[in-house]
């Protein structure tokens, strides 16, 4: 990676407000994510993570402030659009059709298709557990059965798979919401060693999660929201869990 | 953290970490093909059955009889028909339930058709124009369910309820409360022609059948199925626009019905209202035993195939017993019951699952 990628962030917010009516659910809040970094984003209920995440992800217009992608403004009308830019956000309930196996659900709704006996359109199975037998490798999660339906899996494989299919569409950016709170301890591990692949491989992630101790073992930085607006930005070196909890609640 | 920080981007598989192994146990995989395959294992048992009766009884032979095979054949063709397109619409968790007045309203729609065109052009031709304005016309309801069910959000089961209704309203006035007779040779030929002791209307739906099969799991229509059964969010949030997959889907089952329709009044060279009257049933029936669920995201063409034999082998097989015809109402229950018993037990132990 040359220096000039390395100074321009990766994605950084300016000034972002969304407003419902009165409502500032979402105030004047700039943030920046880097190539290869983790940047967390804490808040108590209300704070607006849920507001941040949906404006990123082209949920949610802006009412004010920009994006800005590799440097550039980017403005996404609808989810279709971040997802084509870049940003794949992986929700609680991970979005996976559970009868499908793990290459159908990397390529769910944009299907590769060949041609059988020459002329016969039909949907390329081999491409799809191709896909999915290297993609999971990247996650270190060897497929052995292509065909399996993804409902077998446990909850941590299931969240790999879908974070496999973000990789797979080469998203820059991953926001990840709450993407441990289902899950037992074991399980908890391999997700945060899920994100420090995804570092390691030169993408950014934004976090969101309630776990202070996941935040401190797998970020870089974290984002403190209070009410709409930024409370404080940490590196996690600099800081402890109770600093952490007295800029949520206001201390 | 400094270890993590520069760590090796993994390139190839790498097999030096443990690999976190995808795994089911053995009861688990055996139960979920028992599942899969009840509808056959059903099939081979009735068939083993009567086979056994019929040889004690009357000493002769139940399933090598080239007759029996061809009623049974016959019997199942307009529940198998039906039932291809319930098989679409319970995979992705919907039900259709005028599908079987519909199936009704084709034929009448075939029969006037047909005896419209019947003095001003050659019968076959006849025969094509009744055939295509009544599946084209079996698609009208289809299209009205559909856009019940994607834009109006009106649950299926009530949707299709409202149009089975209208659907066998207008079936009975077009018919004037009595059968329509086609006087069409062709037409009869159709119904009743054979070719090598194969009766074409069997042929017609073997290929309908396979066109059937290719659709759901060959092509992306069949895939976003699947998909939609299982997590409409989730599809939603591929990309995938599911108010025009529900358009098409219940556009798709009237077209079914349609063309068992035109085959029930090629078969009787007549249309009637109440044709597909008892079907209705025995179309979902042939789907659920063939393992689909109806919470959706399962089931295949082929086990809806295998399905609609069951039903057909119990129907037939009673009659050629000779037994009173009320046992196969019984039967056929019976036999979903355990069907959808099989799935649940399946279901409940795949669900149950926890992480290691």
């Amino acid at each position: 990676m040359n220096n000039l990628n390395d100074n321009i962030p990766l994605l950084e917010v300016r000034n972002l407000s969304k407003h419902f009516g009165p409502i500032k659910a979402l105030n004047d809040l700039s943030m920046v994510v880097r190539r290869g970094e983790v940047v967390a984003v804490v808040g108590d209920n209300g704070a607006g993570k849920t507001t941040l995440i949906k404006a990123l992800s082209g949920v949610y217009r802006p009412t004010a402030g920009e994006l800005l992608l590799n440097g550039k403004p980017a403005i996404f009308s609808n989810p279709q659009q971040a997802r084509e830019e870049g940003i794949e956000t992986i929700y609680q309930d991970l979005a996976l059709a559970d009868n499908l196996s793990i290459g159908a659900n990397i390529f769910l709704g944009r299907e590769p298709m060949r041609r059988a006996f020459g002329f016969l359109p039909v949907l390329d199975r081999r491409k799809m557990a191709e896909a999915a037998c290297s993609t999971m490798a990247l996650l270190d999660f060897h497929v052995s059965r292509t065909e399996t339906p993804v409902s077998n899996f446990s909850g941590g494989q299931r969240q790999a798979v879908a974070i496999g299919r973000a990789v797979y569409w080469d998203a820059q950016i991953l926001i990840m919401d709450e993407p441990t709170a289902a899950l037992g301890v074991p399980e908890q591990r391999k997700v945060l060693s899920l994100i420090h692949k995804l570092k390691a491989q030169g993408r950014g992630v934004i976090f969101v999660s309630h776990n202070l101790q996941d935040i401190f073992a797998v970020s870089d930085r974290i984002v403190v929201l209070r009410r709409g607006v930024l409370a404080g930005e940490r590196q996690i070196s600099e800081t402890n869990h109770d600093e952490v909890v007295k800029l949520m609640v206001g201390g | 953290m400094k270890q993590i920080i520069t760590e090796n981007i993994p390139t190839a598989p790498s097999k030096h970490v443990a690999p976190q192994a995808d795994h089911a146990d053995g009861t688990r995989t055996v139960m979920r093909y028992v599942a899969d395959l009840r509808a056959w294992l059903f099939l081979a048992m009735l068939i083993l059955g009567f086979e056994v009766w019929s040889r004690f009884s009357f000493g002769g032979t139940f399933v090598l009889n080239p007759f029996n095979l061809q009623s049974i054949a016959i019997f199942a063709v307009a529940p198998l028909l039906l039932a291809m397109g319930q098989t679409f619409v319970i995979i992705a968790g919907g039900i259709d339930l005028s599908a079987g007045f519909v199936m009704g309203l084709a034929a009448v729609v075939a029969a006037h058709v047909i005896n419209w065109a019947n003095p001003i052009m050659p019968m076959p031709m006849a025969v094509l124009t009744g055939t295509i304005a009544a599946v084209m016309l079996a698609g009208v309801p289809g299209m009205v369910n559909g856009l019940l069910v994607s834009r109006l959000k009106v649950p299926p089961f009530i949707g299709t309820l409202g149009m089975f209704g209208v659907a066998r309203g207008v079936a009975f006035l077009l018919a004037g409360g009595t059968t329509v007779p086609v006087n069409n040779s062709f037409f009869a030929g159709l119904g009743n022609g054979r070719i090598l002791s194969v009766p074409y209307i069997v042929i017609l739906a073997a290929i309908f059948v396979l066109l059937m099969h290719y659709v759901l799991s060959y092509t992306r229509f069949g895939q976003h199925n699947y998909a939609i059964g299982a997590s409409a969010q989730a599809a939603r949030r591929a990309g995938i626009n599911i108010n025009s997959h529900l358009l098409r889907l219940y556009i798709l089952s009237g077209f079914c019905a349609g063309l068992a329709g035109v085959l029930y009044a090629a078969r009787f060279s007549a249309g009637a209202a109440q044709a597909g009257e008892p079907l209705l049933l025995d179309c979902v029936a042939a789907v659920v035993i063939g393992g689909a669920s109806l919470f959706g995201g399962s089931g295949t063409i082929l086990g809806t195939v295998a399905g609609a034999f069951v039903i057909a082998v119990i129907q037939y097989g009673l009659v050629f017993t000779n037994v009173a015809p009320f046992w196969q109402f019984i039967s056929v229950g019976v036999v979903i019951i355990i069907s959808v018993l099989i799935d649940q037990t399946q279901r409940r132990m795949s669900g149950g699952r926890i992480s290691e």
